[in-house]
């Protein structure tokens, strides 16, 4: 199990490229297919994660190694995930900054950014309206559509800091809830 | 030779308190920290020129991973080689660790709790904006046109009907990306492959993916 951890963590982190929410995507598939938890559950892990400092994907892991497999399930699943990233930057730091400029570089970033972004967009799909049961019109789903709308502005608008907001939400759920 | 590797301990550890200290303020996550690793490290510990910085976001963008962990990387691999970088990750790591450990144990405890869970369920809505906030800022600087915005329409659809692993959208936009421009460049269109820097927005305009 701990072998199984390490290794799917470490498959997430070698290619996790956009940082945090397109890996959301990624670790859903991937927990998806080994029937580890409910879609619920693992977007309370997710929203969780979001709650703690540091990256949501790397937050992540280690909530779903830790609850897999107590703390050194957590430590193990951190360590997958960060270790490709530790590799590659070493070896880009070494080598990538000659070739930054290279057309075929810059070409294949020219590719890989739309897929960032919508691998982006379907975690925010799937978050948005996946573990949803029951009616679709209730007090629940209108209170979450209001808090999320309510957020967006703060952060659009007016710039307040994430955590604020996801601070603000959680008082915010308390009332409505 | 003794003094030097005096020097190179003395370094990693310097390493070490820099990001630990640091980690717990990644708060919002990635580019949100790269001010304050420029406060610290450009600054306070003039580790890196200010120039460099720009390398360093590239490298940190460019890799897989979060931002600030591969800053925490890149620097500390500048500094003290292998061992630095490993340092650096390790310190910047460890207390977001605990920190979710902890809300982890005190979420076990407390979920059957009511208003725990409608705290977060509204925690909940929250990560959904911040995840359309992600959306859009990548969104703007990287549908740069019609192949672009296809390319990254047919991937949302792609995922949503079918069971498709991302790993393949991921091989499969540089390929995209490379065909694309080179089919434009054949027929003698001008394509541009970046952002360009806009003047106007002074607000930090890095692909900002982050958290």
């Amino acid at each position: 199990m701990l072998w199984e951890l390490f290794l799917l963590f470490l498959k997430v982190g070698s290619i996790s490229f956009g940082g945090g929410y397109a890996v959301i995507t990624l670790i859903q598939r991937e927990i998806t297919a080994k029937d580890w938890f409910t879609p619920g559950r693992f977007q309370e892990l997710v929203a969780l994660a979001g709650m703690a400092p540091g990256s949501i994907a790397t937050n992540t892991a280690t909530l779903i190694g830790y609850s897999q497999m107590g703390i050194l399930g957590g430590i193990i699943s951190t360590i997958g995930i960060i270790l490709p990233s530790l590799l590659i930057v070493i070896v880009f730091t070494a080598f990538f900054l000659r070739m930054h400029g290279n057309r075929w570089v810059r070409s294949a970033f020219y590719g890989l950014r739309p897929v960032i972004t919508g691998l982006i967009v379907y975690a925010a799909i799937h978050f948005g309206v996946g573990g949803e049961k029951g009616t679709l019109l209730s007090w629940s789903t209108l209170g979450m559509v209001l808090i999320c709308a309510a957020s967006l502005v703060a952060v659009m608008k007016y710039k307040l800091h994430p955590f604020a907001v996801i601070l603000l939400s959680a008082v915010g759920g308390i009332v409505l809830f | 030779m003794k003094a030097r590797q005096q020097d190179y301990m003395k370094m990693i550890a310097q390493l070490f308190m820099v990001f630990f200290k640091l980690g717990p303020s990644t708060f919002g996550g990635g580019y949100a920290m790269i001010a304050a690793i420029e406060r610290e490290i450009v600054d306070k510990k003039a580790w890196l020129k200010p120039e460099e910085t720009g390398d360093m976001i590239s490298v940190a963008g460019s890799a897989p991973g979060g931002v600030a962990v591969n800053s925490a990387a890149y620097v500390g691999y500048k500094m003290a080689g292998i061992a630095g970088a490993v340092t650096a990750v390790l310190a910047i790591t460890l207390p977001t660790f605990s920190i979710v450990i902890i809300l982890s144990i005190l979420g076990l405890m407390y979920q059957d709790v009511p208003k725990v869970a409608a705290a977060l369920k509204g925690v909940h809505a929250a990560v959904v904006a911040l995840i359309i906030v992600a959306a859009f800022k990548i969104g703007r600087a990287s549908l740069l046109d019609k192949s672009t915005l296809l390319l990254a329409g047919s991937c949302v659809l792609l995922l949503l009907l079918t069971p498709l692993h991302p790993l393949y959208l991921i091989l499969g936009g540089p390929i995209a990306g490379i065909v694309i421009i080179a089919v434009k460049q054949a027929l003698g269109r001008a394509v541009r492959t970046e952002k360009e820097a806009d003047p106007q927005n002074t607000e930090s305009d890095y692909l900002e993916y982050y958290i």
